[in-house]
């Protein structure tokens, strides 16, 4: 909730600023524009706010980990660290009461700690210590050494001064003090409002990873491994579904038998997630490459049938006629009228079909595999390796961007009639 | 028997909620090879019908049609066609377009590019050849289909509404380039035209078409079109006879669009 807070706190406070530092005056034709709002040909994407975003995100991620990237003022406050003390006061069957002093050591998790060595003191409480992780919680169970245990009626009733019965809790400048119903006392150093690395690691340990795994490999492929036999099933999977989809694409534009027979089976198989069909691959093929590629050739199929449908539907029947009183064959119809006019929408059909199979190739991995983006993110997600899991999501996220990105650049070289007719 | 030659062509269309549409009954006409004809009527009249049929894209219910003495019965590069718009290809050049007939053929540049290098020039588009049809304005591509149908020496071109997308000035230059090109080749020509002016001006012989059923309604020789090759189509249109004529026709169409709505008021 205060992340968010302070994220709309920051896109606001970064509009007013930067309309402030930044010369707005647009030039040009549109600077003379008196109707801005709701022409949507004015309203051009702002490269300060993407820039500003992106490092908001960054900002962000980095200053609820304590990145060390950042410098310490931008972090959010952190977990407690270092040595805790409070009293408690216990009282005994004969209604004595006596006071002794708890020491904790918060250290960092995954770092030894010694017991720090405390003096007894006086009393029949006699002093305590504990070590206790940060973000973790401990027992103190502070009767043990007292000369006047459990058996002789021994009940914590205040810490720091302050009354406390079981189920309830002290709250003191260190952490959490509660009270078991057993009358157990349980700190809980305060946990600040950094996210611990296990949840979410700072953004220098995922790149730090990323070097690691690139260098030393993960499950015992090398993270290029991972990635290539991902993009290697996406693109044969998509090759082959195109192979077969395009020209049943044709053949459902140019017969009307064809159509009859395919339709049926086309228009119930594209509403089917891709997602839906792995267990039957699995079953039918197995988890290896070939249950894989099947899956992916039959999220591409369907869409690249269907584009190629629609862009032979779509032909400009003036264009046939045209080609006809030319003096062209059917055969060269096809091949110089239809194929090339249904271009723009097989390009597009592609397009999709890639994000699909991207996304189906990834969840197929999650399911079963011995390598892949997503295995790799599955595998390390059961062992709590959240630093990988973010690595991998970013780099499907990237490469991912990076196949739409390649497909709207060779739609622009093959096909630069595309909307424009 | 060279030229045009078509008898009694009647063409109906059934609907699909039982009734049917006379679009053509017994149309008769007879077009000598070099014959410029320009064919009008209100819409409806089934002028459109008649082109596609003589093109071949539709065959009619009853009736004859020949060109040089044989059946038509499909689409030929023999009969050329010029549409309103929307029919160059976009994946090619203008070159590759206005070449496209004789590529089709088989010809290869040898064989074509001076001719079409010639059609070019003609057209005025020399300079825009190696261009995309996307870059080129309306009137252009017109000009390019024009060329593209020329370069196929076709025996007859047929034009639906060919400038009928056409803004009024750059129309003004089109009419003329249409009679220059008639003149030099020498080509038998149908042109179908929504605009009485174009219709006078681009037709040694004018056909008014009355509609339900389509039929053949008056027949007009003209001069104009002799007139208009060799000077300014604007002096033509000053010509009294022009306006005349002019007049005479459209009194004819308002008549039959007049007819049309009444009848079509009394139906309901």
């Amino acid at each position: 909730m205060i992340i968010f807070l302070i994220y709309i706190a920051i896109f606001v406070g970064s509009f007013f600023l930067v309309r402030l530092i930044v010369d707005q005056t647009a030039k040009g034709y549109s600077a003379r524009k008196t109707v801005t709002f709701g022409d949507e040909s004015a309203v051009t994407s702002n490269r300060t706010a993407s820039v500003v975003s992106i490092l908001t995100i960054f900002l962000l991620w980095g200053a609820f980990t304590g990145s060390s990237l950042l410098p310490r003022f931008l972090h959010a406050p952190g977990p407690f660290e270092g040595v805790a003390t409070m009293t408690y006061t216990a009282e005994a069957d004969d209604g004595s009461r006596d006071e002794a002093t708890i020491t904790v050591l918060v250290h960092p998790v995954g770092e030894d700690a010694e017991v720090p060595e405390v003096d007894p003191g006086d009393g029949w409480a006699k002093n305590d210590a504990y070590t206790i992780g940060a973000w973790r919680s401990g027992l103190m169970r502070v009767d043990r050494n007292d000369e006047k245990g459990r058996d002789q009626g021994h009940q914590v009733v205040a810490v720091n001064g302050e009354p406390i019965v079981p189920g309830g809790e002290v709250l003191t400048e260190f952490g959490r003090v509660g009270m078991s119903q057993k009358g157990t006392l349980n700190f809980e150093p305060a946990k600040g409002w950094q996210m611990e690395p296990i949840w979410l690691p700072p953004p220098e340990a995922v790149v730090q990873r990323l070097g690691e795994i690139a260098s030393d490999g993960y499950r015992d492929s090398t993270l290029w491994e991972h990635l290539g036999y991902s993009l290697f099933r996406v693109v044969v999977g998509f090759v082959a579904g195109a192979l077969v989809g395009i020209p049943l694409g044709y053949a459902m534009g140019l017969s009307a038998w064809f159509r009859g027979w395919f339709d049926p089976i086309v228009e119930f198989m594209r509403p089917v997630p891709p997602l839906a069909l792995i267990p039957l691959v699995i079953i039918w093929a197995g988890i290896g490459e070939t249950g894989k590629i099947i899956l992916l050739f039959l999220a591409a199929l369907w869409i690249m049938a269907i584009a190629a449908r629609s862009g032979v539907s779509g032909v400009n029947i003036t264009k046939v006629h045209a080609a006809y009183s030319l003096g062209a064959s059917k055969w060269q119809i096809m091949r110089h009228v239809i194929v090339p006019n249904s271009l723009p929408e097989i390009f597009t059909g592609a397009r999709v079909a890639m994000g699909v199979c991207w996304g189906t190739v990834v969840a197929a991995e999650l399911v079963a595999a011995e390598q892949g983006a997503g295995m790799m993110i599955m595998v390390a997600s059961k062992f709590q390796l959240t630093d990988i899991v973010l690595m991998g999501i970013i780099l499907i996220g990237v490469i991912g961007f990076g196949i739409d990105m390649l497909m709207r650049k060779a739609e622009r070289v093959l096909v630069p009639w595309k909307g424009r007719s | 028997m060279s030229g045009l030659m078509i008898e009694k062509l009647s063409m109906r269309f059934d609907l699909p909620n039982g009734s049917h549409v006379q679009a053509l009954k017994d149309v008769s006409l007879d077009l000598a090879e070099g014959e410029l004809m320009s064919v009008l009527g209100p819409s409806g009249c089934g002028k459109t019908t008649l082109l596609n049929i003589v093109a071949g894209f539709l065959a009619p219910t009853s009736g004859e049609i020949q060109l040089n003495g044989h059946d038509v019965t499909g689409p030929d590069a023999e009969r050329g066609m010029v549409f309103q718009q929307g029919a160059l290809f976009e994946w090619m050049s203008v070159r590759e377009n206005v070449s496209f007939g004789p590529r089709m053929k088989g010809q290869g540049e040898k064989e074509y590019g001076a001719e079409v290098d010639h059609l070019l020039d003609i057209v005025g588009l020399q300079d825009f050849k190696e261009k995309a049809i996307y870059e080129l304005s309306g009137g252009m591509q017109q000009r390019v289909a024009l060329a593209r149908c020329l370069a196929n020496d076709p025996d007859v071109i047929l034009m639906d509404e060919p400038l009928g997308a056409l803004d009024a000035l750059t129309r003004e230059k089109m009419q003329s380039l249409v009679l220059k090109l008639w003149k030099e080749t020498g080509k038998t020509i149908i042109l179908i035209t929504h605009s009485v002016e174009e219709a006078l001006l681009l037709g040694e012989r004018l056909l008014v078409m009355a509609p339900r059923p389509g039929r053949i309604h008056r027949e007009y020789r003209l001069p104009f079109a002799d007139l208009g090759v060799g000077q300014d189509l604007r002096e033509v249109k000053k010509h009294p006879e022009f306006a005349e004529r002019r007049e005479e026709i459209l009194g004819m169409i308002w008549d039959m669009e007049e007819e049309i709505m009444g009848r079509s008021e009394d139906e309901k």
